[in-house]
């Protein structure tokens, strides 16, 4: 039942991404590319490293499915939170 | 067993339903509720930036990029040495676990340093809590974040202590997998406050 079973992930080359990823997002800002890519990119960067952490080093990609279910459950909660304060300036 | 359990009904599932230890879906319920007490700062932030038409200076004049950069790269390192402490206590390596929890004491101190250090440098050319709501938002975000390594930081030192009295010997990991689970996530926390405070 419990996770040693699985073969252990390549820490290292989990490491290795994370840190290419942060010098990518390092060089997005100093680019200064239109400042919607930027944005753009660097969530969609944050989010990449923020999984790879999650399913890897906290091994949710290993664990059973109803603990998952339990991780999920304030996801939906906290992307509403975020795009409902964000639709009240959309256009401003 | 889980055919049984099914046909007899709820009054004979085993213990612990949610298929692991008892220490880690108790950890995983107060990380979930950490999720949403980070979303609200995130929320708060957006509002008080984008909703407030205050005005909003550029991180990159305000704050060190690369020396955060760097911070977030040794906190990084700090999970990967915390996943490699949490490998070896599950193969019963004691030396390697009390190696690896070493480094992630020593990872997670030095964030801790850094940020104390910036805060210092931030004071000093004027920049506080009471500079503006920027001001306030970034001490308020960083700050609760630097609360969260520095509990770390001291929960890991006693976990590195009793990995050296051998506690965590003959299979007994649980401890450790349960303290990594919290560091990696005070890391992610960090991955998107970096992204929204500092890059964005």
């Amino acid at each position: 039942m419990e996770a040693a079973e699985h073969k252990a992930p390549n820490y290292i080359a989990i490491w290795a991404l994370l840190a290419i990823l942060t010098v990518v997002e390092v060089a997005i800002v100093y680019f200064r590319l239109p400042r919607q890519l930027t944005v753009v990119s660097l969530v969609f960067l944050a989010l990449w490293k923020a999984l790879l952490v999650a399913l890897y080093f906290m091994h949710l990609k290993f664990e059973p499915k109803r603990l998952l279910y339990i991780v999920l459950a304030p996801l939906p909660l906290a992307v509403i939170l975020v795009v409902a304060v964000m639709h009240g300036f959309r256009g401003t | 067993m889980s055919a049984h359990a099914t046909a007899v009904g709820h009054a004979a599932q085993p213990q612990g339903g949610v298929g692991v230890y008892t220490q880690k879906v108790g950890m995983w319920v107060f990380l979930v509720s950490e999720v949403m007490f980070f979303t609200a700062l995130i929320g708060s932030y957006i509002i008080l930036r984008w909703g407030t038409g205050a005005p909003w200076p550029d991180p990159r004049t305000v704050l060190a990029i690369p020396i955060t950069a760097l911070n977030t790269f040794i906190l990084i390192c700090s999970s990967v040495s915390m996943v490699k402490a949490y490998a070896a206590a599950t193969r019963d390596d004691q030396a390697g676990l009390k190696k690896w929890l070493l480094l992630t004491v020593l990872g997670g101190a030095t964030f801790v340093s850094v940020q104390a250090f910036e805060y210092h440098h931030l004071v000093e050319k004027g920049f506080l809590p009471s500079s503006g709501v920027f001001g306030s938002a970034f001490y308020t975000m960083t700050g609760f974040h630097g609360f969260h390594v520095t509990c770390g930081v001291i929960s890991m030192i006693w976990v590195t202590i009793r990995a050296f009295r051998g506690k965590y010997a003959g299979g007994n990991y649980r401890g450790v997998e349960t303290i990594g689970l919290y560091w990696h996530f005070v890391d992610l926390v960090w991955i998107i406050l970096f992204t929204i405070v500092y890059l964005i």
